[in-house]
């Protein structure tokens, strides 16, 4: 599945639109990661846990998506966009979403 | 002994406040360096944001690469910024933290785009969002793009 966030995919062809394909995920960390990165807030820098629990999900929500656009009968996502919104402490949504199209290579 | 938990009160805050400072100043230091060292490293991996493949490449293929990063203040940064907002102005400690973040972001994107066999990425696009779960300010930052692959795969 070709994934690209252009409106066009470099080296291929277009050859028709099906619609919006997408997928999402909500996800939280558990309590302990939760407490080692409240003791890192004091020294400050980088919450390894966290950059992980959000690149994880932003992996799963872009699978999810190809998914829904393979079910669409599409070989290719355009225009990939991400939403992340935090809906509470320490759980966030991650919302992928595209164009979901049929390409064939020039 | 009464006023015992009158000291560890006001104490506590000063000796967070304390190591707040110098390891995350000493932290901040050192981020710097491997940042300045790394992008050395990968300036061969040129980031465009135009939307259109540049004239001139040949682009055979593409593959979305991305970089991320949550970055969270130190203790005494946030203290600080909490006296900053009664006067206003700038905020350098979030300043220098939100830059090393991006910076950290660009660089591990172009880390993927090279495990990937490519040196062009085009379309980056950067999404900064606060991160809930704690007390002091985290934020993630995210750059993304696609890498062109000039020759095949």
């Amino acid at each position: 599945m070709l994934v690209s966030n252009l409106e066009t995919a470099p080296g291929h062809r277009i050859v028709s639109h099906l619609g919006i394909a997408q997928g999402s995920t909500v996800r939280a960390k558990h309590v302990g990661r939760d407490f080692m990165s409240g003791l890192k807030n004091i020294v400050g820098g980088e919450l390894k846990a966290y950059t992980e629990l959000m690149q994880e999900a932003r992996d799963e929500a872009v699978q999810r998506m190809t998914e829904e656009a393979r079910s669409m009968g599409a070989n290719a996502v355009l225009n990939l966009r991400f939403v992340t919104t935090s809906i509470t402490m320490g759980a966030a949504e991650i919302l992928a979403y595209g164009s979901a199209v049929t390409v064939e290579k020039l | 002994m009464e006023y015992l938990p009158a000291i560890f009160n006001i104490g506590w805050p000063l000796i967070l406040l304390t190591i707040g400072y110098f390891v995350g100043r000493a932290l901040e230091a050192r981020h710097y360096v491997s940042i300045r060292q790394r992008e050395r490293e990968l300036q061969p991996v040129v980031a465009l944001n135009t939307r259109y493949v540049p004239e001139g490449v040949n682009a055979l293929g593409s593959v979305v690469v991305s970089g991320s990063v949550v970055v969270s203040s130190d203790y005494f940064k946030t203290f600080v910024a909490g006296f900053r907002t009664l006067f206003g102005g700038r905020f350098r400690s979030y300043e220098t933290l939100l830059e090393r973040a991006r910076r950290q972001a660009l660089l591990r994107m172009k880390l993927e785009a090279r495990k990937s066999g490519s040196t062009l990425v085009i379309g980056v696009r950067f999404h900064t969002t606060k991160v809930a779960g704690s007390q002091t300010p985290s934020v993630e930052v995210l750059a993304f793009g696609t890498a062109l692959h000039t020759t095949a795969p």
